[in-house]
């Protein structure tokens, strides 16, 4: 017997936009959220960057053909630390509807649960994206400018990384038991990806004072996020970035579909189904 | 269809020798019973006795390799998407979005069962009438009491037309009026929509002397057939308390 959802290919795009509008209310509605989102990187742009600009030293390195100013080089991390917040808001958001309850509605949903999982991390990268592009615009005023081409070919760049990011959110979501737990990710998993990355300095610059921190660099993911963020602002595509930022992705979201998939891992999925039942 | 060929077609939903347990504790040992249209089902049991467990393995929520499960014939483990579309779901704990008005909710879900937008304010808006919510659909979910919310989330479980109604406590929480209120609802829908009710509950005063009742104890079926066979000449109380007490703990 066939088992398909009735209604054909609209009935799934009809599943993919009420989903998107749900996240899309969330985030307006969530006034704190909104404004967080934008003033964290602003205040690193306007506030850490300004005052970096005195002490760091930047020499030529692609994809810029001249010396440029610290804010510059340190707008594409800041991009990319837009989408690993909201990465971690939409793992975050997860864990809370399972712990409310409104997960179950998502997860008895006749559609697949890929499709509902994946749904809902694009609609989380489609919002994340659009809080780039609003970022660069305020940038742009404060003379922080890419080539005019670049903001439309950094569009696929920002939405793989945005995927990458998410899956791996959507990977934590399935391990985290409480809320609670939450601010560890914070701890061990934010931070370190931030910080240990190409985001606020140039690689070579971290190899100077530890060739070891530089080592952990390249191989932190994040790092090739903002690396392909960075180039693509700059009409050229970082081909490794990019392999590794589309292998991550693939790993974290294969992984995390088993992770939720009750058939295939029942030990995640139990760890997660507790909260389901009272006692049951 | 009318009612008498629903009746003839078979069960709405069946529940076949199905066990399951957590790590090595065994919760449901060989379960099975089945709800045919227009009955309202009740599961009765004390807490713990496995009624959510069940209802998790019904909805898709969990998986069990032991036994079956099958909505209108779509057996749930081989073609979850067919028989996912002809269940209605409304579980114990609250599933709605407090941010989100009435509307937006049941949109929301309508458009997880890949209903298109139009239909699902016509049937919403309809529903909401049935209700009496209409006057509350612009509202956000939250300034609305207890009883108005379960009344929304059974609304919400009716709006891609199913078959069968899974209702895992849904009178949990709620003050004797609005318990009232809810049981008097889904009643109606069975006497005039021939839907197929399944209702957990550990409250014998929801159960009348016709409804079809499955005693679910330690995981176990104690009992199943008519809620007054299980009375017999004394209360359903005590009919129930006759069962469990043969039952070693």
């Amino acid at each position: 017997m066939s088992d398909r959802v009735s209604g054909g290919t609209s009935a799934w795009v009809h599943c993919f936009l009420g989903i998107l509008t749900r996240e899309m209310l969330r985030f307006v509605m969530q006034r704190g959220r909104f404004l967080s989102a934008l003033v964290r990187p602003l205040v690193w742009l306007f506030v850490f960057a300004a005052g970096f600009r005195t002490v760091m030293g930047m020499s030529i390195i692609p994809p810029y053909a001249t010396y440029v100013l610290y804010e510059v080089y340190v707008t594409p991390g800041l991009s990319a630390m837009i989408l690993l917040f909201g990465g971690m808001q939409s793992s975050l958001a997860m864990v809370y509807d399972r712990e409310m309850g409104s997960m179950r509605v998502l997860l008895t949903s006749p559609f697949p649960r890929w499709y509902l999982l994946i749904a809902k991390l694009v609609a989380g990268v489609i919002v994340a994206v659009a809080q780039v592009y609003v970022f660069l615009a305020i940038a742009w005023f404060w003379e922080v400018k890419a080539p005019a081409f670049g903001y439309l070919t950094a569009l696929p760049a920002l939405i793989l990384s945005g995927v990458m990011l998410g899956a791996i959110g959507l990977l934590l979501s399935s391990m985290i038991k409480q809320l609670e737990n939450f601010a560890s990710v914070m701890n061990f998993v934010i931070f370190p990806m931030f910080f240990t990355s190409s985001a606020l300095y140039p690689i070579w610059k971290i190899e100077e004072s530890s060739p070891l921190l530089a080592f952990i660099c390249r191989f932190n993911p994040f790092t090739h996020a903002v690396e392909l963020i960075r180039f693509a602002l700059y009409n050229e595509v970082a081909w490794t970035s990019l392999a590794v930022v589309a292998g991550a992705s693939l790993v974290a979201l294969a992984w995390s579909v088993a992770a939720y998939n009750p058939a295939r891992s029942a030990a995640t999925f139990r760890a997660l189904a507790r909260n389901y039942t009272n006692g049951h | 269809m009318t009612l008498e060929a629903l009746v003839e077609a078979g069960p709405v939903l069946g529940v076949d020798g199905v066990s399951y347990a957590y790590g090595a504790r065994k919760v449901l040992s060989g379960v099975s019973f089945a709800v045919r249209p227009g009955q309202f089902h009740t599961l009765l049991g004390l807490n713990g006795a496995g009624k959510t467990t069940l209802i998790s393995l019904i909805t898709g929520l969990f998986h069990t390799r032991t036994g079956h499960m099958a909505v209108m014939g779509h057996d749930i483990a081989r073609t979850p998407i067919m028989a996912l579309t002809r269940l209605g779901i409304v579980f114990q704990a609250r599933t709605l979005d407090p941010d989100l008005t009435v509307l937006r909710n049941l949109a929301y879900h309508g458009a997880l069962r890949g209903l298109p937008p139009k239909v699902v304010r016509a049937r919403a808006l309809d529903i909401l009438e049935r209700f009496a919510l209409a006057s509350r659909r612009d509202d956000p979910v939250r300034t609305l009491s207890g009883g108005q919310q379960r009344r929304v989330e059974i609304a919400r479980a009716l709006i891609h037309e199913p078959s069968v109604l899974v209702l895992d406590e849904p009178t949990a929480g709620l003050d004797p009026a609005a318990r009232t209120d809810i049981v008097a609802l889904v009643r109606a829908l069975v006497a005039e929509r021939g839907l197929g009710v399944l209702w957990t509950t550990h409250l014998f005063d929801e159960i009348v002397p016709s409804d079809a009742v499955t005693v679910l104890h330690q995981g176990r079926v104690l009992f199943d057939g008519i809620a007054q066979e299980l009375a017999q000449a004394g209360s359903l109380g005590e009919g129930f308390r006759r069962l469990t007490e043969r039952v070693a703990p």
